[in-house]
């Protein structure tokens, strides 16, 4: 039975403010102990579906159950999950035990024994001794713990965080990453995570949905929605990519031959409807491009010229440009080979046919990197 | 900045306080100055001098001393009242309502202030006597079959001066709950919290200086309210200002009035001290 | 310090006073300054009054606080004229040259002279007189005449009046005293207070509540609320000119009788303007139009035939010979008495 492998699980729920759909139409299973993360840009109804399911939103149809029970008419203060809230919301009033002992008092459990567990949490986010200090006292990164150890503590069957990183500087941010993901796979809780940006989305989690204007264009392991994004959003909104517009000259067992509007001629993977003929994007991956390869047969070949270095230690790129004006990213290989480049160096480029993705043309600026807002 | 530009800044500083100092020496501090000297003459003619019988007095004789506990009672009964239905009227007003509404509400609650205190305890009266608005309905629809005095009782004079002191309850209350973050809320219902208890462990603990700042206003203008009492109160219900009035106007004792004055002064400086120090607040904590 | 306040005081009333050159300014009770006359009084004399309402006690407060500045012209009660004139010197003595003897009935000028004399001078000119009685609902309650009627059980809830001195006296003539002889002895007259308070705790259900505003309590006899009352004479004529089942009575105790004065506050700044409105105010018409228009008896001689039928009848109705020869003119009272009465007064409203 579904209902025993899954905590969460969303049919057809949709939510409507006004006119506006915030969310439409999303179905959606967690399984039990896994961490979940929704990725998509801002306002595209993160936020919206996560208060549906912690209860602060009613949903316009659909329903939400957890660990197989239906969750309608069920308040917020009786449901079996719990959320991180995306500025956190701890109470200013209550010093750290105070704040994490607040549910456990709530459920009537004994004044000292509830301090006993607080104190037990707090040991196993990293605090040990912070229990009677002040919010105001703790640090962004001790805070964000606090509020995890405040939801964990109830041992709730789904934690629900909202974009909890948002508010943090990046390197706090990187090594909460690493410690969120240490701190899940600790508790085995389920996670449900909320974020806008891809990075922390493939680094944490086991499965990822991609979400856009109310809908998930596809849900999978971070490796699938690098390596086979089923949309050009995905394409275009998880990881980096290059892209171009072009025309489809022959196709054939998902292969297609097109011609760009530059006027280079790629073979690559077709998509889904990529018949000859047709407008499409490619798109291919900065890391699928080889700097002048010794051996070039069965790559697609063109010359790009160094406009600059985006140095960024072990990620670092190149920015270039084709005769055409075309900026591609292109990665620095890390063998020392190119490491005294100039500006206006000239390179041939070459890629496998197999890293480049052809979907039909779907109107959005195919360049822009990052997603649009809804 | 410069030397002389410090001398400057600092002589337009004093160039604005002037003004101000001066409105405070004039009506506030030498009317004081002039009452405490009154207070501590005699008030016979046949001995003027200096004395502290007039503060004795007010000891010594239960009538004054009782009158003070009773007001002070009842202006604390006001206070609690004001503040319990002030609590969710403010919460209404800062969170619930859309932002465009909530400052109709809040003129609406200023609408009374309007008109004098005069005019509206008139209105009350008007309405709650026995030939009243209300007996009249109450009347017609047959509910009752001899008319009520609702007027002239302590309950009706606590109504009244709850009425008059609700707005600056509500103020500042709905000034400091503004303040208070929605996802708070949010945040203690997530985590199994019952709404009375959102209201005593969250809502409560973040208005406390508004609820301080509110309680401590309403309790002053109770206390040192005259009308309101003389004109809604019982047959029973001597207040304190009635008695200074009593003293200056229809005893002619300015130096009874102004130990009266003083001592409810001073007496009320006490109440409010205890208070705060019973809720563990400091007077600097305490929002506007 | 006081001194100061007093000057900086002054000097506000002076600019003040500057800025309007011909004006009077008169204290007085509400109705003593009719819109018509004042109008009549501009047009004749080209001065304006500004008037200011106020009772016997706020009268002496206000001018106690500026020590006789601030008004040109008051009208206190002539009973309280003498003991604050000798405690605070409130006023300045009256120039009987200046006011015109004849308008007045020469009985009352005397008897006003006689008493606001204070060290060899007087204060006051009488401007009308009147009575404090019984206003009575003879339908709800027949047959009362006394002031009893005020602490009778019969009217549980319907009789009012005020915790005032006018009770007191009142009270104390209803229990068999004689306050006014009492005036000298203050044991004696302690032990009527006490006895009074006693009477008046003990009746204190009776009362429906201790009345502070005129026209609050006639609308509370209108409407039937009330069926009892200790008030003015003019208030109860004026009810009855709506309802003839009520009017004033006065009891057999004796109606108080006062006489409201004019007197001038030493620091008066137009004593011109002062006289001409005494002058003129009790002119014959001017003193029967005010009468006919407030039920006010006046000081006026020859104000007869200026004085409305109506009005007219209400006294003749109310006041019988026999009962205006037993009406208790107020004397001028002793200070320490009222200090007495306030606390008296103060114990009686707070008593359960
Ligand atoms: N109460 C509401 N009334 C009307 N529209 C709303 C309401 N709440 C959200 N929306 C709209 O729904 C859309 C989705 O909002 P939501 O807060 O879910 O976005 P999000 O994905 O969480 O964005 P972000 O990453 O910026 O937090 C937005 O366009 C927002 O304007
Ligand atoms: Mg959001």
């Amino acid at each position: 039975m579904e209902a025993m492998t899954n905590d969460l699980s969303l049919r057809s729920l949709t939510k409507r403010f006004g006119d506006f759909v915030a969310v439409d139409d999303i179905s959606l299973d967690v399984p039990t102990g896994s961490f979940f993360s929704i990725l998509g840009p801002s306002g595209c109804g993160k936020t919206t579906l996560l208060r549906m399911v912690a209860g602060f939103e009613e949903p316009t149809s659909g329903t939400i159950s957890i660990r197989g029970r239906d969750m309608a008419n069920v308040l917020p203060n009786e449901r079996p999950v719990n959320l991180v809230f995306q500025h956190l919301a701890l109470f200013p009033m209550m010093t750290v035990a105070e704040n994490i002992a607040f549910g456990l008092r709530r459920r009537g459990v004994r004044k000292d024994e509830s301090r006993t567990r607080a104190e037990a949490m707090l040991e196993r986010v990293g605090l040990p001794g912070y229990g009677d200090k002040r919010i105001a006292q703790l640090s962004g990164g001790q805070r964000q713990r606090v509020a995890i150890a405040r939801c964990l503590v109830l041992e709730p069957s789904v934690l629900l965080l909202d974009e909890p990183l948002g508010a943090l500087d990046l390197k706090l941010r990187e090594q909460m990453k690493v410690e969120l993901k240490k701190l899940q796979a600790k508790v085995g809780t389920t996670f449900i995570y909320i974020t806008h940006d891809q990075s922390e989305a493939l680094v944490m989690s086991d499965r990822v949905a991609v979400m856009n204007r109310g809908r998930f264009e596809q849900v999978g392991t971070p490796q699938e929605l690098y390596g086979q994004p089923a949309t050009p959003f995905v394409a275009r909104f998880v990881g980096d990519n290059n892209a171009w517009a072009g025309t489809v000259e022959s196709a054939a067992d998902g292969e297609v031959v097109l011609r760009t509007d530059e006027g280079f001629v790629f073979r690559a993977r077709g998509m889904e409807g990529c018949g000859a003929g047709s407008r499409v994007n490619l798109y291919l991956r900065p890391e699928a491009m080889r700097l002048d390869p010794k051996d070039t047969s069965n790559l697609n070949m063109f010359r790009v010229t160094l406009k600059a270095i985006l140095f960024d230690g072990a990620n670092s790129r190149l920015l270039t440009v084709t005769e055409q004006g075309h900026e591609l990213l292109v990665r620095l290989p890390q063998n020392r080979t190119f490491d005294n480049l100039e500006p206006g160096r000239e390179f041939a480029v070459g890629w496998n046919p197999s890293s480049g993705i052809c979907f039909v043309e779907d109107g959005a600026d195919c360049r822009g990197l990052d997603g649009e807002d809804a | 900045m410069s030397a002389s530009g410090m001398k400057q800044s600092r002589l337009a500083f004093w160039l604005f306080l002037a003004p101000v100092l001066g409105w405070l020496l004039l009506l506030i501090v030498l009317p004081h100055l002039d009452m405490l000297y009154m207070s501590l003459r005699s008030g016979s003619f046949s001995h003027p001098g200096w004395t502290l019988t007039n503060y004795q007095a007010f000891f010594e004789e239960p009538i004054y001393w009782l009158t003070f506990a009773r007001t002070a009672g009842y202006a604390v009964i006001t206070t609690a009242i004001t503040l319990v239905l002030g609590l969710p009227v403010a919460f209404y007003i800062a969170k619930v309502v859309r932002p465009g509404l909530s400052g109709a509400l809040m003129v609406l609650l200023l609408l009374p202030f309007w008109v004098s205190e005069l005019v509206r305890v008139y209105g009350w009266m008007i309405l709650l006597r026995e030939s009243g608005v209300i007996n009249f309905f109450l009347l017609r629809l047959g509910i009752i079959d001899t008319p009520i005095e609702m007027l002239y009782n302590d309950a009706t004079m606590i109504m009244g001066l709850v009425y008059t002191s609700m707005l600056f309850m509500v103020v500042p209350l709905v000034s400091v709950m503004e303040s208070l973050d929605d996802s708070l809320v949010e945040a203690a219902y997530d985590l199994g919290a019952s709404r009375l208890c959102i209201w005593r462990t969250i809502i409560i603990p973040h208005s406390k200086p508004g609820i301080t700042s509110g309680c401590i206003v309403v309790f002053m203008l109770s206390l040192g309210n005259y009308l309101t009492p003389n004109l809604m109160g019982g047959k029973n219900s001597l207040w304190f200002t009635e008695q200074i009035y009593n003293q200056f106007i229809a005893s002619f004792n300015w130096n009874q009035g102004s130990a009266f004055g003083f001592l409810l002064l001073a007496l009320s400086s006490v109440i409010v001290w205890a208070g705060l120090k019973l809720t563990r607040q400091k007077l600097g904590e305490v929002a506007s | 310090m006081k001194k100061l306040l007093v000057l900086i005081a002054l000097v506000l009333f002076a600019s003040a006073g500057v800025a309007k050159a011909d004006t009077l300014k008169l204290m007085t009770w509400k109705g003593y300054a009719p819109k018509v006359l004042v109008e009549k009084f501009q047009k004749e004399t080209g001065i304006s009054v500004e008037v200011t309402y106020s009772n016997n006690e706020e009268m002496i407060a206000k001018l106690r606080a500026t020590r006789g500045a601030g008004f040109d012209l008051a009208q206190p009660s002539q009973d309280r004229i003498s003991s604050v004139q000798a405690e605070y010197g409130l006023y300045q003595p009256i120039d009987y040259a200046k006011v015109d003897g004849k308008l007045f009935i020469p009985s009352m000028l005397e008897a006003v002279k006689k008493n606001t004399l204070v060290n060899g001078a007087s204060y006051a000119v009488p401007f009308c007189w009147g009575t404090s009685g019984l206003i009575v609902n003879s339908e709800k309650a027949p047959g009362v005449d006394s002031y009893k009627a005020l602490l009778d059980k019969k009217f549980t809830g319907r009789a009012s009046y005020r915790l005032k001195r006018p009770t007191i006296i009142a009270m104390g003539f209803a229990l068999g005293y004689d306050p006014f002889a009492l005036y000298a002895d203050t044991a004696k007259y302690q032990a009527m207070l006490d006895d009074i308070e006693k009477t008046l705790v003990a009746a204190k259900p009776v009362v429906k509540n201790y009345w502070a505003n005129g026209d609050a309590l006639l609308e509370s006899m209108r409407s039937g609320e009330v069926f009892v009352a200790m008030a003015w004479d003019n208030g109860g004529w004026k009810l009855h000119g709506e309802n003839a089942a009520i009017d004033f009575k006065a009891p057999k105790e004796g109606a108080l009788g006062w006489i409201d004065t004019f007197a001038i506050p030493a620091k008066a700044k137009n004593v011109d303007a002062a006289y001409k409105w005494i002058n003129f105010m009790l002119r014959p018409e001017n003193a029967g139009y005010f009468t006919s228009e407030e039920n006010v008896p006046t000081a006026s001689a020859d104000a007869n035939p200026h004085i409305a039928e109506a009005v007219r009848a209400n006294f003749e109705r109310s006041f019988p010979p026999a009962t205006i020869d037993n009406i208790k003119w107020y004397p001028p009272v002793p200070a320490e008495l009222e200090a007495l009465e306030g606390k008296m007064l103060d114990k009686v409203k707070a008593a359960k």
